[in-house]
């Protein structure tokens, strides 16, 4: 049976880079130091910007909210530290753009109590009222994509969830902050997996880690407090697993359909780390305020997993880890799906999994793009056994209509993995990208 | 800290790092052993056939870069890779003008015609090997024993025939284990065939020497080991049903399989990525088409050899099955409209 399953939990088709976990998995969560100013943008999650309510000049205690949600797909924010509000202007975020947001300066002897609100007790509380906690505490999705969580534990009147899936995968290569939250937080991720089951209504969790953390599975596995209905699920290493759908079908052995989400086969997928987080602070009706965040990569020092104040500004990480001179690229998440900044003057914030500097010589040259040579590497890589061959040719003509109707490129999901093994240095999936947003803007057109 | 330039680029930022070149260099290794081992079993005449046909698509490869102004692509080693293949088709006693002409038909027609590497529709070794084949019949199927004392020492003569000239073959021609059993009806011991210690073209004889280097870029993961395998699988198949209906009149199985350019054929050109499908579903379909293909030409075409044909159908029916057969989207049911 158990050989079986070896063969049996996974999907189809996937990569396996690289790992690179070696140098941090081992080292256990650090508190990161304040740093003197804080960068807190509006627009740290997928959704409707916070609503600002401090002013310039206004003092503020570490937890308290200086944002509101601004509606239904929106979350709030929390002040980070004991400070003050020096500005209220457009402050540079990930994705290149200038977003309203307030530049926090820290008080330095404040003690950095984290004022308590009003605890929530998972038992007690309704479906309604743990999903509008949850809101309030301002959480989003901690794996990267910062999906405010309350939106997709709701589960529509037409639909049923029977299982909460817990993502442990963390298939990114470097990172490491859900495998030590899950070694070092475990007992938050569980009173997290209970405000998840009473929200979801689901029956039973299950928690799927990657075999690469197996250390991690027998602590879960060791520590299911009495009763909980939680399943630990070790699957191989591969990636893209970390993706909702893969995870799904490795662990259920259920496809989730084409444009649908995993609602529609009874699932709702949560990473371990926003487990954690609903679990620390909805019984103290607390803010989020700071997360987990690995540093790593050939151009860091003093490498690890740390507990950073969410809008503590990049470079002053970087000045504290130390860094060599010969850095040459900073990605914010693992370097499979990350983004790479040229800024470092801007923050980290509640989606930032993991900052990973790379050195001159990590970084190949420019390297020559030769023609498809029709190899197949691409299909055998696409974990969603799309033809990236075929779809890399219909974008060098612009037949990106096409792509839409007959390749089902509004179901790539951007994981890269046909650009990894492409031997002809062809860039796939950044083209499919591009595609991707011309298809949706004419879309939009057509419908307007 | 001072203030970096710190690099911007999209994300993957992680590559797998085996290009288009190393794997073409890879291909070339990998025909090391059989070109080795016909230069042992042919002797000078088999190096001088493959050297002049290297020699003639690197020639042409660069010289049709540069008449059209790019950069010259001979470091991509896939002309190299058309050139060794080429010259182990051709007898080791093809004159030398006409082993450049089919280098040069090879890259010329076969490849930058098309587009060059990743465009063309045929294998381009093939396409030279057809039109040699077309253009000078007796040249190509006359043949030379193997292991002539005298390998290392001299030279066929008809290698230095020159154009507008008959060449002389000297009586040293004798019959392939094809051509004997074709129209003698007289069938090889496998063994022989195996070793590869027959008459033929230069390098196709030894499947030892050709398996071994298709081991190897499949262990490299540079081969899709499906090609072989179904292009063996059912020529072997096929040929052992007609054996078993009819002993008298069929060659057994064993002796379709290791006879020929069958193993070369199979392991190098219909291998070749550019020619082949794409999908898992499409690269069987191929395989099983060439495999069968061989064994209808074989023994029931007027020809005794049958593998450069198949294959060249073959690399025509792949983008026909590349546009049919899609692989199934995750989430969708049905297969994917094409």
């Amino acid at each position: 049976m158990k050989l079986f399953n070896f063969y049996k939990n996974t999907f189809k088709h996937g990569i396996h880079p690289p790992e690179h976990k070696d140098d941090t998995k081992d080292l256990p969560i650090k508190q990161f130091s304040f740093a003197p100013v804080f960068i807190l943008p509006m627009e740290q999650h997928i959704g409707g910007p916070s609503e600002l309510l401090v002013n310039e000049g206004q003092e503020v205690d570490r937890g308290q909210l200086i944002a509101k949600a601004n509606g239904y797909m929106s979350v709030p924010v929390h002040a980070p530290v004991s400070g003050v509000i020096r500005k209220i202007t457009k402050v540079p975020t990930v994705s290149g753009k200038m977003v309203t947001g307030v530049y926090l300066e820290a008080f330095p002897y404040s003690g950095q109590e984290v004022r308590e609100g009003i605890p929530l007790d998972p038992e007690d509380a309704s479906k309604e009222q743990i999903l509008n906690a949850i809101q309030q505490a301002g959480i989003v999705g901690l794996g990267g994509a910062a999906f405010p969580t309350h939106v997709k534990l709701k589960v529509p009147e037409d639909k049923q969830c029977d299982v909460l899936l817990l993502n442990g995968v963390e298939c990114e290569p470097y990172l490491t902050t859900d495998h030590r939250v899950m070694l070092e937080q475990s007992d938050d991720v569980f009173m997290g997996i209970r405000y998840l089951l009473k929200a979801t209504g689901a029956k039973k969790c299950i928690i799927g880690i990657e075999a690469n953390k197996q250390n991690a599975a027998d602590h879960l596995e060791k520590n299911i407090p009495e009763g909980l209905p939680v399943e630990i699920r070790v699957v191989p290493v591969k990636y893209p697993q970390g993706a909702e759908k893969m995870l799904i079908t490795s662990v259920l052995d259920i496809e989730v359909p084409s444009g649908g989400l995993p609602i529609d086969v009874g699932v709702v997928v949560v990473n371990v780390a926003t487990s954690a987080e609903i679990g620390r602070l909805l019984p103290h009706g607390q803010g989020i305020q700071e997360r987990v965040v690995t540093i790593t990569g050939p151009g860091v020092k003093k490498k690890g997993n740390y507990l950073i104040p969410i809008g503590t500004p990049i470079r002053y990480v970087l000045e504290e880890v130390g860094i060599s001179d010969q850095i040459s690229e900073v990605y914010l998440g693992g370097p499979m799906m990350g983004v790479a900044i040229s800024n470092l003057d801007i923050p980290v914030v509640k989606g930032t999994s993991g900052i990973v500097v790379y050195t001159k010589d990590e970084v190949p040259d420019v390297q020559r793009e030769f023609p498809c040579i029709k190899c197949g590497s691409c299909v055998d890589a696409c974990p969603i056994s799309l033809n990236p061959s075929k779809m890399g040719l219909l974008s060098r003509v612009k037949a990106y209509d096409e792509m839409a109707e007959t390749c089902n490129l509004m179901d790539c999901f951007e994981c890269g993995s046909c650009s990894y093994v492409c031997p002809s240095n062809i860039p796939l999936v950044q083209r499919f990208r591009i595609a991707k947003s011309i298809v949706r803007k004419r879309k939009a057109k057509a419908h307007a | 800290m001072r203030n970096q330039t710190l690099n911007i680029s999209t994300s993957p930022h992680l590559k797998k790092g085996v290009t288009t070149d190393v794997i073409m260099k890879n291909v070339v290794y990998a025909l090391i052993p059989a070109t080795a081992f016909s230069i042992y079993v042919f002797g000078l005449s088999a190096l001088l056939t493959i050297g002049m046909s290297v020699t003639s698509c690197l020639l042409t490869e660069h010289f049709l870069c540069k008449w059209s102004g790019k950069a010259s692509t001979i470091n991509d080693y896939s002309a190299v890779i058309t050139g060794v293949l080429l010259g182990l088709t051709l007898p080791p006693i093809f004159p030398l003008w006409m082993t450049f002409m089919g280098g040069v038909i090879a890259i010329g027609l076969g490849k930058y015609l098309f587009g060059g590497l990743g465009y063309n529709v045929f294998n381009p070794a093939l396409v030279g090997r057809a039109v040699l084949q077309a253009a000078f019949p007796v040249a190509i199927t006359t043949w030379y024993p193997a292991l002539m004392s005298d390998r290392f020492t001299s030279v066929a003569s008809s290698l230095y025939t020159l154009p507008f000239m008959q060449p002389f073959f000297d009586g040293q021609s004798g019959a392939t284990p094809l051509s004997a059993f074709k129209f003698d009806h007289i069938s090889a011991e496998t063994t022989d065939l195996v070793f590869g210690f027959v008459s033929g073209s230069t390098g196709e004889t030894c499947t030892i020497a050709i398996v071994l280097g298709g081991l190897y870029l499949i262990y490299r993961g540079m081969m899709n080991w499906k090609i072989p395998v179904s292009i063996i699988a059912s020529a072997f198949l096929f040929s052992g049903m007609l054996y078993l209906y009819n002993p008298e009149l069929y060659p057994t199985p064993w002796f379709i399989v290791f006879s020929g350019g069958l193993m070369l054929g199979a392991f190098f050109m219909a291998t070749d990525m550019v020619g082949s499908p794409i999908t898992n579903l499409g690269v069987i379909i191929y395989g099983s088409f060439i495999g069968i293909l061989v064994v209808i030409i074989r023994i029931w075409g007027g020809l005794p050899e049958g593998v450069m044909y198949a294959i060249l159908l073959g690399n025509a029916l792949a983008p026909q099955l590349d546009r049919v057969i899609q692989p199934r989207v995750y989430g969708t049911s049905k297969l994917s409209k094409s």
